[in-house]
This record gives C-alpha cells, structure tokens and sequence, in this order.
C-alpha cells in the first residue's frame, strides 16, 4: 500500500455519481410530492414514503459508498453488519420508547 | 430590525464583552501589520493541509474555548456563592450555563481531542499525511466558522438560554422566541459537518495508511481509542445533524416535528438528542482513555498491561454505548420495561470501563515510575474517575435516578467524569506531546503547581456538590433561599472553582514562559518513549518520515531502540522523492461562506442565506476541478533538512 500516493483511477467522468445524485434529488422531489400534494391516505404516504426512502439508501450505498468495490470483505461485512445493528436499535428503540406507557398519558 | 436590537444591549458584562472582542481584534490586527505576518499567517496556517498544524490550530482554538467556558462558569459560581444573589438575574443565568455546556462539550472537549488526535495518530502509524488532506482543512475550518457563530451570539442577537440539552417545548418558538437558540442550531451544525468529516477521515487514515508492517492488534492504544472515536462518531452525527435541522425546520419553517400542537412530539427531541448525546460522552472520552494509556505506560517504563482486554473492552463501549440514551429520560416515565432494560444496559456500560482502570493499575504496578506533570494527570486522573464512574452507576438505577435526576448530584457526576476524564486527558496530553508540536517542553515546575492547583480545585469545587444534590438542590437555579441550607457547601465549590481557574492561568502562563525560556529540544524522544510518533527527529519534518518506519511489534519505537542497543542498526538507504498533497485555500472560504449562510438563517435574512450557499456551492464546484495533484519533496532537500534535524 503506497503511501500518500493518489490512484488514478478517477480519470474518466464519473457517471455512477451523477446518476446518483440525480435520482436521489428526484426520489426525494417524489416523496415530498407525495406527502405535500397526493390525495393517498395516511397509510399509503407512509409506506410509500418509507419504501422511496429504502431505495435511496440503496442508491447511496451503491452509487456514492462503493460498496461493492472493496478488497477486504471482512471489513466490509462487520461494519455493514455494525451499521444494521445501530439502525435497528435506534429505530426499534425509538418506536419501543416512545410509545411505551404513553398511553397513561392521553397520546 | 433595528440596531439596539441586532446588538444586545444594557448589561455591563456585555459592554465589556464588546470592548474586550474589540480590542483583541483591533490588536492582533496591529500585531500582524506591524511584523508584516499577514502573508506569513495565510501562506503557512490558514491554508495549511498539514495534520501537525492544523492539529496545532485546533489546540489553540480550544484553549480559548475552554477560556470562554471557563469565565461562563465562574461566573454561575459567583452567582450562586451566596442566597439570594442579584449579581445575574434568571434569564442571563440561563444564558450563561446554556453557552458554558454547548460549549466545553462541542468547543472545547471535542476540538481539544480531535487537535491531538491529528498531531499524533499519523505519526504513530508511521503516515506521512491523513488520508484526505484537504478534508481535514474544511473539518477545521467549518468546526471554527461553526463555533465562532456560536460565540458571537452573546453580543449580537442575544444567547441561548434552553441549556445544551434543548429540550423543547422550552426551546421551541413561543417560549424561546429570540434567535439565541437559532444560533445554537446553526453553530452546532456547522461544527458537526467538521466532525462527520473528521471521523470519515480518521477512519480511513488508520486503517490505510499505517506502514504495512503493522497490524492491527500492534497499534499504539492511542490510535485503537481514535480508531473506535472514529466509528463512533460516523455513526452518531448523523443523528445530530438530523435532530438539529428538524428543529431548525420547526423554527425556522413552521413545520412541527417537536411542538406541542398539531402532532409534534416534544420528547422526540430528547430521544434523539441523546440517541446522540450518550454516544457523543464516549466520544469525549475514548481519546482519553487512549492518551492516559500511552503516558501511564510511558512513564511506568512497561508494555501496556492488557492490551488486547482494553482493545475489546473499547469494541464492546462502542456497541453498548448505543443502547443506553435512555438514561438521560428515565423520568419521562417511559414505563418499567423500558426504564429497566435501559438501566441494565447502563450498568453494563460501566464493565468495560472498569476493566481498563484495573489495565492501567496493573501497567502501573511494578513499573519505575516517572513523576512528571503528564504522568501526574493521568494518576489523577484514576481515583477521580472512578468516583464519577460509580456515582454514574448509582444514577443508572432507574429508580434512585428519580432522586438524583436534575439535581447537583447528576451535575456533580458529569463532572467528575468530564473533567478528572476528558480535561486532565487534555492537560496530560498537552504536556506529554507539546515538544512535538512547538520543539520545546511545557516547564515541569510551573506544569505541578498548576497540576495541583487545580485537581485540590476541582474537588473542591464539584465533591460538594454530591451533597448538595443529595441535600436536594436542583440544578440550573439561578438562585435559592437562605433557608435551603445551601450556602456553606456553595461557598466551598466557589472557592474551588477559583482555584481551578488559578490553574489554567498557569498553565497558560507556562506556555508563554516555556517558549521563551524552555531549552529547545535535542532529540525527538524526550521521555524515552515507546511509539512511533517519537522516533521522529526534533522538529518534524512536513513529510514527518524520511523512511517509512518499520513496526515490529507493540511498542515499536521501543523496539527499534532495543534493537540500536544491541547494535543492530538499521542499514542507511537512499531517499526517494515524497509526494505531498498542496496547500489550499478553498477550505477556509468555503467555511466562510458556511457562516454567511448560517448567520443569514439565523436572523432569517433568507437571501444572505442562499448567498452563503451559492459560496458554498462555488467552492465545492472550484474543488472538483482543481487537478492539481500535489507536489514531490526532492531527495536534496530531504538531505538538506535531515542533516539540520538532530536524532
Ligand atoms: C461508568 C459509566 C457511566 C455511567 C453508568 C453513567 C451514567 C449516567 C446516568 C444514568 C446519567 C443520567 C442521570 C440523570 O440525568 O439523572 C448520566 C448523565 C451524564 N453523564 Fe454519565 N455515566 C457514565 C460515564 C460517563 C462518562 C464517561 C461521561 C463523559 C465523559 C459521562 C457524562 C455524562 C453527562 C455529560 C451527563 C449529563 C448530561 C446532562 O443531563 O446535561 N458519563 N450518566
Ligand atoms: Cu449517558
């Protein structure tokens, strides 16, 4: 591994991230659509807004994260994995502490 | 609005606030005129991508934060000495604790540790550079811009006053109706892009950059604890820069995530503050740690004892650390399940913690030890936390916590925890690593009289205040009767708190002194010391290592120099030529404009806002097409500055 030395491997224009970055703009323009102007449900907004919001993800994972691209999967794996699990304490965690008990407290 | 109201008026403390702003500002500027510096000033620091200066940068803007926070807090203990005091009246109380908590935690704390994290860690790792250069010029440099906007809301617009927790519906519109606590949110969002930023970089730097031979289990401590910062922070931010422009939208836009009406939901803002928050106290204090780790070993003359105990130990804090915000909120009365899983998980938390104090007792133990100042801070730095620690776990008892909660007993806690922690790290550090940065040592005479001032201070200070939560004080009061029963142990903290500020005066007195009159170092390894930062030569060099060096184990240094003793010495090679990254000056007006916008959104001058952006934009812009690709050092003058360095 060389030291301080910059790989060249940016040469070519960089479409991944302008296509990227174009559709999350665009996945988020839909989902402020959605919840501002459509006439759905509640319901409906919600999960729609949740499913675009999971796409994106995805597309920031793919077209800015690289991940695909790495040489050493073990790290790759253990912080994906670490990255699930903060997710998933943070927002199950979120959900359990701010609905438990509530109802005592006319919510 | 008019210009009585732009500026905060008729409080005396804050015309001498305006005076004082004023002349500093009017003296450096006659400073650098005068010597002819401006060019210097821009050529070498403002545009610097180099990680010793712009760690250097960060020390100094820490050590004026902690100058700010300090007065903020002498201040609140000259208010509270005596019952019924009218020295501050209860909205400039407010003010003031609100600026001293955002401040020591966000300005002081975290700039203090990430400023030695970039002298050090590439050193250590044997990198001649971090990963992103340039990078770590726009963390400074928006972490700056972020805190200045914070600081200058006292003389312009007027203070938060919500505290550093801003809870709402406190810090909502109707009861927090000024731009105090609009500052608070762009300050800190600015500073946190710095941050993000930072960990990223970190991240990436020691785990790319080390010298191929080593590994990862051979690491310096030091670099494992950033290491674990890193990721903790990657992770944690977002959930700041989340919750903060969620309240911005609240303020600024209408919108109601965390009103009382049309469905916010207040308490969400604690939830996610402190989804943050508890991750954010082992940020400030993993650093520590890692610093304690290398000086006790330093200067007990022994290998770490425990290495692997404390890697894991630090691998299981950055999972736990997670899971226990809950702490913060027992009392919003989440119910028993909730209340008891997270009290549990607290208790866990302080597990790990414990077996690092018995790591360092036992590095200590049987080692010759060294008493200097750094060494003195780190063995302070034992007994005190640990009586911070075990309060911590009294308060992690959900129940007892309805006691202790929001009194001087929690208040007493987090200070024993950040100061005899996240403070004394500093200080240690300071001393332990000042000859790398400045080529001299910080006066050892002057450095134990300010070591002793201040710990005999700062138990003065915060040991009573256990009692006076226990006696029932609450905390953030701007006064209390004399029927309370409150004064004998106030007036105690008081006289604490000034021993404690007589301490940093020294300390800061000693730094003046030592440049002038410390002899300049002869070697780089003045403590005969065991990693890898030390086996550079005395001052660094800007590519820090001629040779990459090789690590043959923990403890590497150590090892090359055993390795000399038995005349092993290793073979001279020839110089090849090293390629540097450039200086560049985008950083530094990219976080200007970040300021232009974040000033006009705090006032709501939405066009000075979007100016600011369009800047931000045009920097970013002015960034992707610059192929310059940065220089190569040639072998003559490496030569050159090898000969002039001594080893
Ligand atoms: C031994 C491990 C620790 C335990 C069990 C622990 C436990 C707690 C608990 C339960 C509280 C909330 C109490 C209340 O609000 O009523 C608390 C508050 C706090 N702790 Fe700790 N703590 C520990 C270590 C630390 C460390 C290492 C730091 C920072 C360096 C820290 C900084 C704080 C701060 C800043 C607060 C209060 C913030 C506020 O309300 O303004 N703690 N701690
Ligand atoms: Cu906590």
């Amino acid at each position: 591994m060389s030291n301080n030395e910059q790989t060249n491997s940016h040469s070519h224009f960089p479409w991944s991230h302008l296509i990227g970055f174009g559709l999350s703009i665009v996945l988020t323009l839909l989902a402020l659509w959605v919840g501002f102007a459509s006439d759905f449900s509640f319901r409906t907004i919600m999960i729609i807004v949740v499913i675009l919001a999971l796409i994106q993800a995805a597309i920031q994972l793919l077209m800015f994260m690289h991940i695909t691209e790495s040489d050493s999967s073990r790290i790759q794996v253990g912080t994906i994995l670490y990255a699930v699990f903060i997710a998933a304490a943070i927002v199950a965690g979120t959900i359990w502490v701010m609905s438990f008990g509530m109802h005592n407290m006319n919510m | 609005m008019k210009l009585d109201e732009f500026f905060v008026t008729g409080d005396p403390l804050i015309y001498g606030a305006d005076v004082s702003i004023a002349l500093t500002l009017i003296g450096a500027i006659f400073v650098l005129t005068y010597f002819k510096k401006w060019k210097w000033l821009w050529t070498e620091w403002l545009t610097t991508v180099d990680h010793k200066k712009l760690g250097v940068m960060y020390i100094i803007a820490a050590v004026l934060m902690l100058f700010r926070g300090g007065v903020d807090a002498l201040l609140m203990r000259a208010q509270l000495t005596v019952p019924d005091s009218s020295f501050l009246d209860a909205n400039h109380y407010n003010e003031i604790f609100t600026t001293h908590g955002t401040i020591m935690i966000i300005f002081m704390a975290m700039p203090f540790l990430i400023g030695l994290i970039n002298v050090v860690v590439p050193l250590q790792i044997g990198a001649r550079d971090v990963a992103y250069p340039f990078l770590n010029a726009v963390s400074f440099w928006t972490f700056f811009m972020g805190a200045m906007l914070f600081n200058i809301s006292f003389v312009i617009g007027g203070s938060p006053s919500a505290g550093w927790t801003s809870y709402v519906p406190l810090a909502g519109l109707e009861l927090s109706p000024g731009v105090g606590q609009n500052y608070y949110l762009l300050g800190l969002q600015i500073a946190g892009i710095g941050t993000l930023l930072t960990g990223i970089n970190f991240l990436v730097t020691i785990l790319k950059m080390r010298v191929p031979s080593m590994k990862l289990m051979q690491m310096p401590m030091f670099t494992w604890s950033s290491l674990i910062t890193m990721v903790i922070i990657i992770f944690a931010f977002p959930v700041l820069t989340v919750a903060l422009a969620l309240m911005t939208f609240d303020r600024l836009f209408g919108s109601h995530f965390f009103t009382m009406m049309d469905g916010g939901m207040p308490m969400l803002w604690a939830n996610l503050f402190w989804i943050w928050g508890h991750p954010e106290v082992y940020i400030v204090i993993l650093p520590a740690f890692g610093m304690f780790s290398e000086i006790i070993s330093t200067f007990a003359r022994k290998t770490l004892f425990g290495y692997k105990a404390m890697v894991y130990s630090m691998v299981v804090i950055a999972g736990l650390s997670f899971l226990v915000w809950v702490h913060h909120f027992f009392t919003m009365g989440a119910g028993g399940a909730v209340n008891s899983f997270f009290s549990i998980t607290t208790m866990l938390i302080a597990v790990p913690t414990g077996v690092k104090i018995f790591n360092w007792l036992f590095t200590l133990y049987k080692g010759r030890i060294r008493f200097t100042t750094a060494m003195l801070w780190s063995l302070a730095f034992i007994p005190n936390f640990v009586i911070g620690g075990v309060t911590g776990v009294m308060l992690a008892m959900a129940a007892a916590d309805y006691q202790y909660h929001n009194t001087y007993f929690l208040v007493a806690h987090f200070h024993y925890v950040l100061i005899s922690g996240t403070v004394y790290a500093c200080f240690a550090g300071l001393y332990f690593w000042y000859p790398k940065m400045f080529n001299h040592r910080l006066n050892e005479r002057l450095g134990k009289w300010s070591f002793w001032i201040f710990v005999a201070g700062f138990n003065l200070c915060f040991f009573p205040m256990y009692f006076l939560g226990l006696a029932g004080m609450p905390r953030r009061i701007y006064t209390y009767g004399i029927g309370d029963g409150w004064m004998s142990l106030n007036v105690l903290a008081t006289f604490g708190g000034v021993l404690m500020g007589i301490g940093f005066l020294i300390l800061v007195y000693n730094i003046y002194y030592s440049f002038r009159y410390s002899p300049r170092e002869t070697t780089g390894d003045p403590w005969d010391a065991r990693t890898l930062e030390w086996s550079t030569p005395a001052p660094v060099p800007h590519y820090n290592f001629a040779h990459l060096p090789e690590a043959k184990g923990h403890d590497a240094f150590w090892i090359m120099k055993e390795e000399k003793k038995q005349g092993k010495a290793p073979e001279k090679k020839p110089y090849k030529p090293i390629h540097m990254p450039s200086y560049s000056g985008v950083p530094i007006i990219m976080s200007v404009f970040f300021f232009i916008a974040g000033f006009g959104m705090v006032f709501s001058w939405h066009w000075m806002s979007i100016l600011g952006l369009i800047g931000v934009l045009a920097t970013m812009v002015i960034r992707s097409f610059d192929y310059d690709k940065g220089f190569y050092v040639s072998v003559e003058e490496i030569e050159e500055t090898e000969k002039k360095t001594t080893l």
